[in-house]
């Protein structure tokens, strides 16, 4: 339990220390970071500040979890819940590390229990409930904390009458979780299809990247799809496209504008811009109030 | 003739040699009666023991067996000729890799949806190897609303690699397609009744998968990815296929231990392959079994305890500690 206190202290003063919409990238560990697009070299501090655009292309790179809340919420308003659920070990699984010890060494570099974020937000003054998945938090991969997570609070969504916004950012299933994982899928769209029944809006965000089991199941089912520009969203990776039909793949396949063309999209939106696309598609749903 | 696994060759062996000595015994040389009788009887047991204790790797290939009966083959064999194909997703096409229809299954009206492989090369090609693409989701779906619409329950056969990873799948929404049934048949109104008969193959396999009752054959798996798929990403080596398949617990009796699964339904000595009837007897039985029950729950109440069965799957630290002591 030793190491388990440890964190929870450790993230209960990042929570209290830590004004966190000032300061939200405490942990990047790099100086620089190249950007992907152009290749130019950055400095973390000018990228945090910047949004994760890069400076010279304009290029949307991924972007923390307490950087992402930062972005869409209103000062201060981002209320967590069910902050502390935590893994088990369902399948004791092993490659080449046991599974509680990848849990453990993603806890401590990123100072978050799982790959995604729940809580209550004000956008724009109006009230939310917003997900944010962490793809620093293995890959943002979806096992049962990340299910039941997003579960809940479609739900709450569903009873509370509050609409619902979850930021997607995923390599797919949380593998080391076997079926359980799997089953989240239907654990999650089933809660959006809770919610659509209660007819209160669900806003999917859709980051890069987001693929296989996440973009298979709630991440697809918004009421309004919107996309980030260059993200990756697929169902299939590249990679094991061109394995399977043994061709390249052509320029710009599976990235954002391509969906969009393909009919998956309901836009593309610019991230600076992000937060009030939010808030007006929002406010014209609640009859402009 | 069958395809020989491996783990099958002792058997296969013996039964030669049973062989071998009739066309001896037969040509009037010599009396080997007992010698056969001998023989036979060690065959039974020795097909127990193999079969009774088969690695995660050994199920996958028995569960991928050329000879296994498909979808269509059930159909067959359960509702005779009182089965009508349906086709067509009524938006893009026709997917081979999913077939459906209406059906009488002992007098009682139910659509049937599940996964198509085929039997050879030639008609694999044509099912896409069971690997559905969007417009195959989407007519399942179609079939479903058709099913809901005449109130009738819904019986899927659950046997696929994986849903397709191709460019037309990407370019028509294999996600939403996917995700799209998911959700649908958590608040479908009327019974869903699930079999995973062969290839539980991931988020492909679940589509078809959200029911009230999910049994699964011995020998067949179900998983959040192939072994093949899941050695290459966390051992960085597809040769170690085996490990993965062990570690990953896709056997029937890990998911019946897991509670996701309501029963494990036996299978012929052998698998399913070498008795396709006496498969599909074994299916037809659970059906008729567990259907009156379903029948007679109301429709909200249906829906509801289907919902809260995929809600309460998931495993968390403080639970794990309780059951630790």
């Amino acid at each position: 339990m030793g190491w388990f206190d440890k964190l929870r202290s450790k993230t209960a003063k990042s929570q209290e220390d830590q004004p966190k919409q000032e300061a939200p990238s405490q942990k990047t560990p790099d100086l620089w970071k190249k950007c992907p697009g152009c290749g130019e070299t950055i400095l973390t501090k000018d990228l945090v500040r910047n949004l994760f655009l890069c400076v010279k292309c304009d290029y949307h790179m991924r972007m923390p979890v307490w950087d992402r809340v930062a972005l869409l919420s209103d000062d201060n308003s981002f209320v967590e819940f069910n902050q502390e659920l935590k893994s088990a070990d369902p399948l004791k699984f092993v490659d080449s590390k046991e599974y509680p010890q990848r849990i453990a060494e993603a806890i401590e570099k990123t100072d978050a229990f799982d790959a995604a974020m729940t809580g209550y937000v004000q956008i724009d003054g109006i009230k939310a409930i917003l997900g944010v998945m962490n793809f620093e938090f293995m890959g943002g991969s979806m096992g049962s904390v990340v299910g039941e997570k997003l579960a809940e609070a479609l739900e709450r969504g569903a009873s509370e009458k509050t609409p619902v916004v979850i930021v997607a950012t995923s390599g797919g299933a949380r593998m080391q979780e076997g079926i359980f994982s799997l089953m989240q899928m239907a654990k999650t769209s089933a809660a959006v299809k809770k919610l659509n029944a209660a007819k209160v809006p669900f806003i999917s965000i859709l980051t890069d990247p987001t693929t296989g089991g996440v973009s298979a199941s709630f991440a697809s089912l918004g009421d309004f799809n919107i996309a980030e520009p260059g993200a990756l969203i697929c169902f299939a990776g590249p990679r094991v496209i061109e394995q399977t039909i043994r061709q390249k793949l052509p320029e710009g396949f599976q990235k954002s504008k391509f969906l969009l063309e393909h009919g998956m999209l309901d836009c593309i939106v610019h991230r600076r811009t992000l937060k009030k696309q939010i808030a007006k598609i929002l406010h014209i749903l609640n009859n402009g109030r | 003739m069958a395809l020989e696994l491996d783990f099958e060759k002792p058997i296969i062996e013996i039964e030669k040699r049973i062989e071998d000595l009739k066309v001896i015994s037969d040509a009037g040389h010599v009396d080997l009666t007992e010698e056969i009788a001998l023989l036979s009887s060690k065959i039974e047991p020795l097909k127990k023991e193999i079969y009774n204790n088969l690695e995660s790797w050994q199920v996958a290939k028995l569960a991928r067996h050329i000879d296994r009966p498909s979808t269509l083959e059930y159909v067959k064999h359960i509702c005779g000729d009182d089965f009508v194909e349906m086709h067509g997703d009524r938006l893009f096409g026709d997917d081979p890799a999913i077939v459906g229809g209406i059906g009488l299954i002992d007098g009682r009206s139910v659509m049937i949806i599940g996964h198509q492989k085929g039997c050879d090369t030639q008609t694999n090609i044509y099912r896409n190897f069971g690997m559905p693409h969007p417009e195959g989701y989407r007519k399942a779906l179609r079939l479903m609303r058709f099913a809901e619409q005449f109130n009738m329950p819904v019986v899927t056969f659950i046997d696929t690699p994986g849903a397709f990873p191709g460019i037309g799948a990407e370019e028509r929404g294999q996600s939403e397609a996917i995700a799209k049934n998911l959700a649908e048949m958590s608040a479908l109104r009327v019974p869903i009744i699930c079999f995973i008969t062969g290839e539980g193959g991931s988020g492909g396999a679940l589509a078809l998968g959200v029911g009230d009752k999910v049994f699964m054959f011995e020998f067949s798996i179900y998983s959040v990815i192939s072994a093949e798929g899941c050695a290459a990403i966390l051992w960085n080596d597809p040769n170690k296929a085996k490990e993965a398949a062990s570690a990953l617990k896709f056997k029937s009796t890990d998911l019946l231990k897991a509670g996701i699964i309501d029963e494990i339904l036996n299978e012929p000595l052998g698998g399913a392959h070498r008795d396709h009837k006496k498969a599909a007897e074994e299916i037809k039985k659970t059906i008729l079994k567990y259907l009156p029950t379903l029948i007679a729950v109301s429709a909200d109440n249906l829906i509801e305890e289907r919902y809260n069965r995929f809600r309460r799957i998931g495993k968390f630290a403080g639970e794990e500690e309780q059951e630790n002591g």
